[in-house]
């Protein structure tokens, strides 16, 4: 671990380096305009300190084209850094194709994570370096903020709603995991570790669950669960069938029954299952159960996961 | 006859401070100045309760443990801190403060135009502060000033319903003495006072009187809104019940940033005052300076979505924020350059009120830079929420806000109190607080890009070393305020009798003795110049037998 007395910390992420860039340019920047202005006003008021029988000041001689000038230096200078970190930001929100994803449920106050093969931990991440890992995150309670700092990145974690984080690791090693949106009393205490591994070894951490416990993947634990609550009596590809087949509905437009249309995100999943009837598939009857308060936040998860294979999308 | 002629010479002539002396007088005053001085004491009670919270959660962070406090604790007293530092103390310090003693006697009138509503407005304000302080004594609250939902309307088992209804009604008095400023500083300026004469100062509450009175309602609805979700079980905030919880950040910070320059427009107007009374010259590009800050009051209306960049926002959303954030820095920033345009050439004098206008111009100069890290959308993401935010709005509210309080509370005391301070003291109290500032805060920066997150009563251990230092910094800084706390509670009892214009300084305020009479000019006063004319001598409308310092 760098000591805190370097400029920057550890970079164990590929946007590491591209955030710490610009970081480094806005020191330059701040260092020279500090001293400019911290020198100016020392050597002017030195030179023009008030002399016991000196002359008047003049007035001023004001000439509006030095505010103009400074003005368009600093719109010029201000649109570079604008567009520089509005680039290497948007760079940085859309995860590959090929990332895997991991589902993390923040509550207070602990971090739940589940792997693609079902292996699950709390307040600690285990990662393969050199993969994109991308986290689909959601709360049980509160706002919390996922933070790696050796990663420089950061996403507010909802209730009721996904949110999406996604990084590269480059660097084997262990960094620190933080909640960094307040969430109560032990708001503190809300972190861990990520544990950055060679591919061999994350191969081998998934496979070591305790000897015994089945490994349920999440699509494997959504597809128990769709079967237990009675899910596929209406949704099958049956004709007749009281509810939409939900084969290839992820990622797709969806015709509602007001005329309007979604796409069938994990959002738009999440809450036609917990509130059926708030956006209704066109020819459908209202008929289907509300499951709020039925499912928790890891099932709801799980049955997205399942439903999201059947379209084929990666999981 | 001539015996009776000598005392009326040789009696203190009465001022607003002399001329009634009972309780009542003060209670009931109506008069604007001593409406000022009831504020000043009652900020300075908070001002000392907010810091006595900072100092102890600060002593805690020495240790990465929590050994002093529990966490409960440790989070109800950073609460306590931000509410009361924010709601009042910095957003009513200048303007109800410097404000409501100035604006009349800068332009001229004998009072403001509301005399009563502005009398109310501090007793709202006591209302307001003294429910908060309830909720405080009877438990604490422990939401952080920001009161983010649903932690707030749902979670928090603390006096969140206290705390928010003393911030509401808060707001109120705000609006009030807003509105009376905006109505005073438009209707009763002296004959000859046009625009353009106006001192900055003037301007300054001006723009800040509009950003209230349009902001301060939509943070006031917001509060009502928690109240309602939280004890109705109302569904606006919460996903359990429906509701949306960033929609609360949006109306939140569509007040809390503008609040931003709520506290700092005031700060600037100070400075444009001092930096032009001890260079004696008229301030550079004042219509600039004037119209900046309306414009600063404008745009600063468009740039809340700042705070919101990993909140789950829109990205194209944000992009549109980032951008009209660097845009209303080009404003401020060129403020800086007149001011230290204003100093070129000029012939400057180092008493205290310029030391702490040096130190707000160092010290806003680094909470500026430091917000471009922020505004900008890629190190904003990793310094979200971490030490690094605190540092740098503490460098822009309390090395920009605090810093123009202090230098307005400097220059003006000898005109408020009829007293002056012992010079040496405050210079050298001006100097431990520069530095204390600098130790405490400075070292936050780099704990901030080092990952340290905000609000964390225990933390990893490599972060301590830093945390030692900023603590050791905060005794200091603590030290230079008690300083100032003796030597000004020293100079009203003790202190040298002003002169009407112990700076030479010009404005009309500088025209009427110190302190001034109850109708602040014995009659009213025709200005043919404006508030700068150091290039003629000054003015002065004290009668001859009054001059007598």
């Amino acid at each position: 671990m760098k000591s805190v007395f370097n400029i920057l910390p550890e970079q164990a992420s590929t946007v590491a380096s591209h955030v710490d860039a610009i970081y480094l340019f806005l020191i330059a920047i701040s260092v020279v305009f500090t001293l400019l202005a911290a020198g100016l006003v020392i050597v002017f008021g030195v030179k023009f300190r008030r002399r016991p029988d000196g002359p008047a000041p003049e007035k001023p001689h004001e000439d509006s084209r030095l505010e103009m000038a400074a003005g368009a230096f600093l719109l010029v200078l201000l649109l570079v850094l604008f567009g520089w970190g509005a680039k290497v930001y948007f760079q940085n929100t859309r995860p590959p194709a090929d990332a895997m994803e991991i589902l993390v449920t923040g509550k207070q106050w602990m971090w739940k994570l589940q792997h693609p093969n079902g292996r699950r931990e709390i307040n600690t991440l285990h990662i393969p370096v050199g993969k994109p890992v991308q986290l689909t995150m959601t709360s049980e309670d509160v706002i919390h903020s996922f933070f790696i700092p050796a990663f420089r990145v950061k996403q507010d974690v909802l209730p009721g709603r996904y949110t999406r984080l996604w990084f590269q690791a480059t660097k084997t090693g262990r960094y620190r995991l933080f909640c960094t949106e307040y969430c109560g009393t032990e708001h503190s205490m809300m972190g861990g570790w990520v544990n950055v591994m060679t591919a061999a070894d994350y191969e081998r951490w998934l496979s070591g669950e305790v000897a015994g416990a089945a490994q349920e993947t999440p699509v494997q634990a959504g597809e128990r669960l769709f079967t237990q609550l009675g899910c596929q009596t209406c949704h099958n590809a049956g004709s007749g069938a009281l509810g939409p087949n939900l084969a290839g509905v992820f990622g797709h437009t969806v015709k509602l029954a007001d005329g309007s249309e979604v796409i069938a995100d994990e959002e738009y999943l999440r809450e036609s299952i917990l509130n059926p009837h708030a956006k209704l598939v066109a020819g459908f009857a209202p008929v289907m159960p509300v499951f709020k308060g039925i499912i928790n936040e890891d099932q709801l998860l799980q049955l997205i996961a399942y439903i999201k294979s059947l379209s084929g999308a990666s999981n | 006859m001539s015996e009776t002629a000598t005392i009326a010479a040789t009696a203190e002539p009465k001022n607003y401070l002399t001329n009634r002396h009972t309780i009542q007088s003060w209670l009931f005053t109506v008069d604007h100045k001593r409406i000022a001085i009831l504020y000043l004491i009652s900020l300075t009670v908070f001002f000392l309760l907010g810091g006595a919270a900072a100092a102890l959660f600060r002593l805690d962070l020495m240790t990465p443990q929590a050994d002093l406090l529990q966490s409960e604790t440790y989070n109800k007293l950073f609460t306590m801190h931000g509410i009361v530092m924010i709601f009042f103390f910095l957003v009513p310090s200048i303007p109800a403060v410097m404000g409501n003693f100035l604006v009349p006697v800068m332009i001229g009138a004998k009072d403001v135009a509301f005399p009563r509503l502005n009398l109310l407005s501090w007793y709202v304000f006591m209302a307001g502060g003294l429910i908060a302080l309830g909720a405080i004594i009877s438990g604490g609250v422990d939401t952080g000033w920001t009161f983010y939902t649903p932690y707030s309307s749902m979670y928090a088992n603390s006096h969140v319903i206290l705390a928010v209804a003393g911030a509401f009604i808060a707001g109120f008095s705000s609006i009030m003495t807003a509105l009376n400023f905006i109505v005073t500083i438009q209707k009763m300026r002296a004959p000859g006072l046009t625009w353009f004469r106006l001192p900055l100062f003037i301007w300054a509450m001006y723009a800040t009187s509009l950003v209230v009175i349009l902001g301060t309602p939509v943070v006031a609805i917001t509060l009502v809104m928690i109240f309602i979700e939280r004890f109705f079980q109302f569904g606006l905030f919460d996903p359990a019940l429906g509701g949306d919880p960033v929609l609360f950040q949006h109306l939140f910070w569509f007040y809390s940033h503008p609040a931003v320059y709520i506290m700092i427009l005031p700060s600037m107007g100070v400075i444009s005052e001092i930096v032009s009374c001890f260079s004696r010259r008229r301030l550079y590009g004042y219509t600039f300076v004037a119209f900046s800050s309306l414009a600063i009051a404008v745009i600063g209306f468009f740039v809340w979505g700042h705070h919101m960049f990993v909140s789950s926002q829109s990205a194209y959303a944000g992009l549109i924020f980032s951008f009209l954030t660097f845009f209303v820095a080009i404003p401020t920033a060129i403020k800086i350059l007149n001011w230290i345009m204003t100093m070129y050439k000029g012939s400057i004098s180092f008493d205290t009120p310029m030391l702490y206008a040096y130190g707000f111009l160092g010290l806003f100069t680094i909470g500026g830079l430091t917000g471009l890290f922020l505004s900008t959308m890629a190190t904003d993401i990793h310094l979200h929420d971490t030490y690094f935010v605190v540092a740098h709005f503490h460098y822009v509210m309390v090395g920009g806000g605090v810093m123009g309080f202090l230098g307005a509370l400097h220059f003006w005391w000898p005109k408020m109190t009829g007293r002056m301070y012992p010079e040496g003291w405050a210079k050298f109290a001006a100097i431990v607080i520069f530095i204390g500032f600098n130790l405490t805060f400075f070292p936050q920066f780099q704990l901030g890009y080092h990952g340290m997150p905000r609000r964390y009563h225990t933390y990893a251990e490599e972060f301590q070393i830093l945390h030692v230092m900023s603590t050791a910094g905060a005794s200091v800084l603590g030290a230079g305020y008690l300083i100032m706390a003796a030597y000004l509670g020293w100079s009203l009892f003790k202190g040298k009798r002003a002169s009407a214009n112990p700076w030479d300084a010009r404005g009309l305020e500088w025209e009427t003795t110190s302190p001034p009479p109850t109708e602040n000019f014995l009659s009213t006063p025709t200005v043919t110049q404006e508030a700068y004319a150091y290039d003629k001598p000054s003015v002065t409308h004290v009668p001859p037998e009054e001059k007598r310092v």
